[in-house]
């Protein structure tokens, strides 16, 4: 319980004369100073808008760039340091290449023990005849599930830039796609006798690139390119009304999810046996049958799968945002 | 710096020149269109000079023809897997800038990136 | 081989597969997954912890049929798992953190997409700390990339997109002269695994043959990676890829991205060159000095900025200035304080995101300094937080930020040309730390004028309006205070980890 002390009381008590003391009023040397009151810091609404509205016209004299001299020539001076630190670049990069081994001989660090098991066991440890595909997809098969992935996860990104959704839904943007018909020719007769012979051959080369990528040149990325290409000749000649038909956003999605799904479950298996020393069930045929190497054929189709999914979308989504 | 090896390294040498004029335009243009064509030019070069590391003269390609799995027929494998990684990164993120490049035309009518940070600096938020 | 030895590989698979696995459910079943697959890493994750700690040396797991330099493989040691926890654990707060701004912010029918960038972010995280092959740590950088892009740009206002499209540029030009610099380790070694590159490097300079291509090797990776991880020159993005996005994206992106790039660079510098080697090239004091001027620089930056998010992302330039000091001291002690400072600005920037958060919707939504005046009474559970959060990264003892900054100046004392540099740049980071944080501290317990109150109209937030928030901001506020006072077995933990690190 605390009470008010009468002034004098107070002023003969301890605390008293240690406040004193601290404010300086009674110094030991000098004895009683002269204190003034000092003006209680009152920060001031005004006074802080008025320096938000200085600093605001501040930066727009400093940002004006048609009037502002220092602008353009500190501008000009940024521009010759980062034409300086690129030449810098350059020559160093030359002169590093100057020292490194030469390109095309035999005897480089290069070509050492790793390549050697690769090329001669290459078509027994895995069944592809193509050793590209074989190390791509077998050996170092981890590289290449995080590059699908890569692939993926672009897609997603453009997705979310450039779907146009409608209105419905929470905090919906409310976009319709235009119609971008109007600024082409409609039903040009080159294109679409063109396309009519043309894209079942294409379609068809690409599934046989896809399906030789182990026997041959090829694989799933060039072959899954090739009919991206098909079907994007098609919907040029054709229209979206046609290639809505059997390609709508549900499908993308599921093909997608399907082929990576499938690509993932089959490198667990993979790797959980031979990390384990099990010996994994699946056989690898006769090299140059189109049904051997083990895992690689079944890779390949997916992959190809989603790149095929993924260029058509690429094209779909730049042109009119929608399916 | 060793000239001799430098002239019969002169792949090498062009694909580093060309990575300098990729990366030099990657950062210097202003329009955003040629800065995307400067990010494609770098990882072009890149993928010129990892493919360099594989070469032997005299060799083939990799692919096994009428049995023959001896070393000294075939070019070193391991860097052209390496480039078809490569090469599935660059279209993506090329994809991915191009349609960024479309979003920000869209709002704000120009492809000039310094255009539009100066412009958002102005409005000071 | 056991079975808790299978879990690291699994954990990367289950997170990798969850990815395309959010992409075709609706936007609230995703969030559910999400959270799940977070919390069953974090637990894989411990019982990998526990059991690498009983057998005391690190193990490798064939990703494939076949063994070392011919297949895959990764590699488990104490401080990757500890890492991994560490990474789990921020992560699952900062989601549950931010969900209430989720569901305000993004469109309904994207939401399942964002969850995709979160589960690959994290799966990328997970490779990067496990990998032993340098091309994977180059494939798995990308994923990482693209999906920090995408975080970042969720929220589709004028100002993330340029925001993202600064990031991307910067953050290519980065990844292209890291990839180079593969390119170049491949040629001079021939290998891409990390062990044995090791092993050719320490050949190669004690022959002395190919100098100068190993120098120029080491600066272009380093740089590389230092370009996307927003060291000092190279931090313009920061700011506003930060300052405007939403806020569980704010909260993942300023505490484990950029981490999983300076990991990355750590496990380059003692298992893929050799810690001695990089000492004797003298790339490690251009860090030195790029990490002291960001210190210095950053917080200057932060003092004259007048909107909160952006001063706490000014501030996170000035810790990863921190680090790159730690690393640059050249030490043993110099690293263990970098690794140790991972885990605390983790913990303590992403508290610091969701408090001020707290505060701004206590004030009407608007992130101004002056409308923040008396936040603290109007939303008691983000003041406190906020206030522990201000004192951890000023250096208040008992607070994680504290035994940082013991640590660095440790390491700057034991090392010799370095140390009063280090000690003087310390010292002034720290009062310019205290000048915006205690003043952005004093502002929010400044009560506010009766008629300012009654025009705006702000309301005050109890705990029970946001009880997902809560949750988070109490469990941040524990682990600042686990990681300040009961600090000793951690930095054994991770001095132990670091050991058999190489």
């Amino acid at each position: 319980m605390s009470k008010k002390v009468p002034k004098k009381a107070y002023e003969q008590t301890f605390s008293y004369r240690v406040k004193r003391w601290l404010d300086g009023a009674k110094d030991p040397y000098l004895d009683v100073v002269e204190m003034k009151p000092q003006p209680e810091f009152k920060e001031s609404r005004v006074v802080s808008e008025e320096q938000k509205e200085e600093k605001k016209h501040l930066r727009e004299r400093i940002y004006d760039t048609e009037h502002n001299a220092e602008l353009r020539i500190f501008r000009k001076i940024y521009h010759i340091f980062c034409v300086m630190f690129c030449v810098f670049l350059m020559f160093m990069l030359l002169t590093a290449v100057s020292y490194l081994p030469t390109v095309g001989h035999e005897d480089r660090p290069a070509n050492n023990e790793v390549s050697e098991r690769y090329i001669e066991s290459g078509l027994q440890e895995t069944g592809a005849v193509n050793i590209v595909t074989g190390m791509i997809l077998d050996y170092r098969a981890f590289d290449t599930l995080g590059e699908s992935h890569v692939l993926f996860v672009a897609t997603c990104t453009v997705l979310i830039l450039l779907r146009l959704d409608g209105k419905k839904g929470r905090n919906a943007v409310g976009m319709e796609p235009e119609n971008d018909r109007t600024f082409e020719p409609k039903d040009d007769v080159i294109l679409q006798t063109v396309a009519r012979i043309l894209v079942p051959p294409i379609v068809i080369f690409g599934i046989y690139v896809i399906l030789c990528g182990h026997l041959g040149p090829g694989g799933g990325f060039s072959g899954g390119a090739i009919i991206g290409a098909g079907l994007i000749l098609y919907l040029n000649a054709f229209g979206f009304a046609k290639t809505e038909r059997f390609f709508k956003a549900s499908t993308y999605k599921k093909l997608s999810f399907t082929a990576l799904a499938c690509y993932t479950f089959s490198k667990c298996y993979s790797f959980y046996t031979g990390a384990n020393h099990i010996e994994s069930v699946i056989p690898l045929g006769t090299p140059g049958a189109i049904l051997s190497s083990g895992l690689i054929l079944v890779l390949n189709i997916c992959v190809g799968i989603v790149v095929a999914g993924t260029m058509y979308t690429f094209y779909v989504m730049f042109r009119k945002g929608a399916y | 710096m060793d000239l001799a090896n430098l002239l019969s390294n002169y792949e090498e040498a062009v694909a580093m020149i060309l990575f300098g004029i990729g990366f030099s335009n990657l950062l210097l243009q202003k329009n955003l269109i040629k800065k995307i064509i400067g990010l494609n030019i770098m990882d072009t070069a890149m993928y010129l000079f990892l493919a360099l590391k594989g070469y032997i003269e005299g060799h083939k390609a990799p692919i096994v023809v009428d049995g023959v799995q001896s070393v000294e027929a075939y070019i070193n494998p391991i860097p052209s897997g390496l480039v078809l990684t490569g090469i599935v990164v660059s279209v993506s993120v090329s994809a991915l800038m191009l349609s960024l490049t479309i979003r920000l035309y869209r709002r704000y009518h120009t492809l000039d990136l310094d255009e539009i940070t100066t412009r958002l600096k102005k409005e000071g938020l | 081989m056991a079975l808790v030895q299978n879990l690291p590989f699994l954990s990367i698979l289950l997170s990798l597969f969850a990815g395309p696995l959010s992409s075709i459910i609706s936007g609230k079943k995703a969030k559910w997954v999400n959270l799940f697959v977070i919390t069953v890493v974090g637990i894989m994750s411990a019982a990998v912890l526990a059991f690498v700690l009983r057998s005391g040396e690190p193990y490798v797991y064939m990703m494939g049929h076949f063994p070392a330099p011919w297949g895959n493989e990764i590699r488990v040691g104490v401080l990757e798992a500890s890492m991994a926890l560490f990474f789990c654990i921020i992560m699952f707060l900062c989601m549950i953190g931010g969900s209430l701004e989720r569901m305000l912010e993004i469109e309904e029918s994207k939401e399942n997409l964002y969850y995709v960038m979160v589960n690959l972010l994290l799966c990328s995280l997970l490779a990067l700390i496990y990998t032993n092959d340098l091309f994977t740590a180059y494939v798995f950088v990308e994923i990482n990339t693209i999906s920090a892009c995408g975080l970042i740009m969720i929220r589709q206002n004028g100002r993330t997109i340029e925001a993202a499209t600064r990031y991307m540029i910067m953050s290519l030009l980065g990844s292209g002269l890291f990839l180079l610099g593969v390119c170049f380790l491949y040629d001079l070694t021939g290998h891409l695994l990390m062990s044995n590159i090791q092993e050719s490097v320490r050949a190669l300079h004690e022959s002395g043959k190919y100098h100068v291509p190993l120098l120029v090797t080491i600066s272009l990776m380093s740089v590389g990676l230092a370009i996307k991880s927003a060291l000092y020159p190279f931090h313009a993005w920061l700011p506003d890829a930060y300052g405007y996005s939403t806020l569980s994206s704010a909260a993942i992106l300023s505490s484990l991205v950029s981490k999983g790039y300076i990991f990355l660079l750590i496990k380059i510098f003692y298992r893929v060159i050799g810690f001695d080697i990089i000492r004797d090239s003298k790339v490690i004091n251009v860090l030195f000095i790029f990490g002291i001027v960001g210190m210095i620089m950053g917080s200057v930056d932060a003092i004259q900025e007048s909107n909160v998010r952006r001063m706490i992302a000014y501030s996170s330039v000035a810790q990863i200035g921190y680090i790159y000091m730690g690393l640059g001291l050249g030490t043993t002690a110099g690293v263990l304080a970098s690794v140790f400072h991972i885990v605390s600005h983790a913990a303590t920037k992403s508290l610091l995101f969701v408090a001020a958060s707290g505060l701004t919707d206590a004030s009407g939504g608007s992130t101004d300094f002056f409308d923040l005046t008396g936040a603290g009474y109007r939303n008691k559970v983000a003041g406190v937080a906020f206030t522990v959060g201000s004192l951890s990264m000023v250096g208040i003892p008992m607070f994680a930020g504290f035994i940082s900054k013991l640590m660095f100046a440790q390491a700057g004392v034991e090392s010799n040309h370095k140390m009063l540099l280090t000690l003087v740049a310390l010292a002034i980071s720290t009062v310019l730390n205290a000048v915006y944080f205690m003043k952005t501290v004093i502002r929010i317990y400044t009560p506010e004028k009766r008629e300012v109150l009654a025009k705006k109209n702000f309301r005050r937030i109890t705990a029970a309006d946001q009880p997902a928030k809560t949750v988070a901001l109490v469990c941040f506020v524990v682990l600042n205070l686990v990681l300040g006072i009961a600090s000793e077995p951690i930095v054994k933990l991770f001095g132990q980890g670091l050991s058999m690190f190489s």
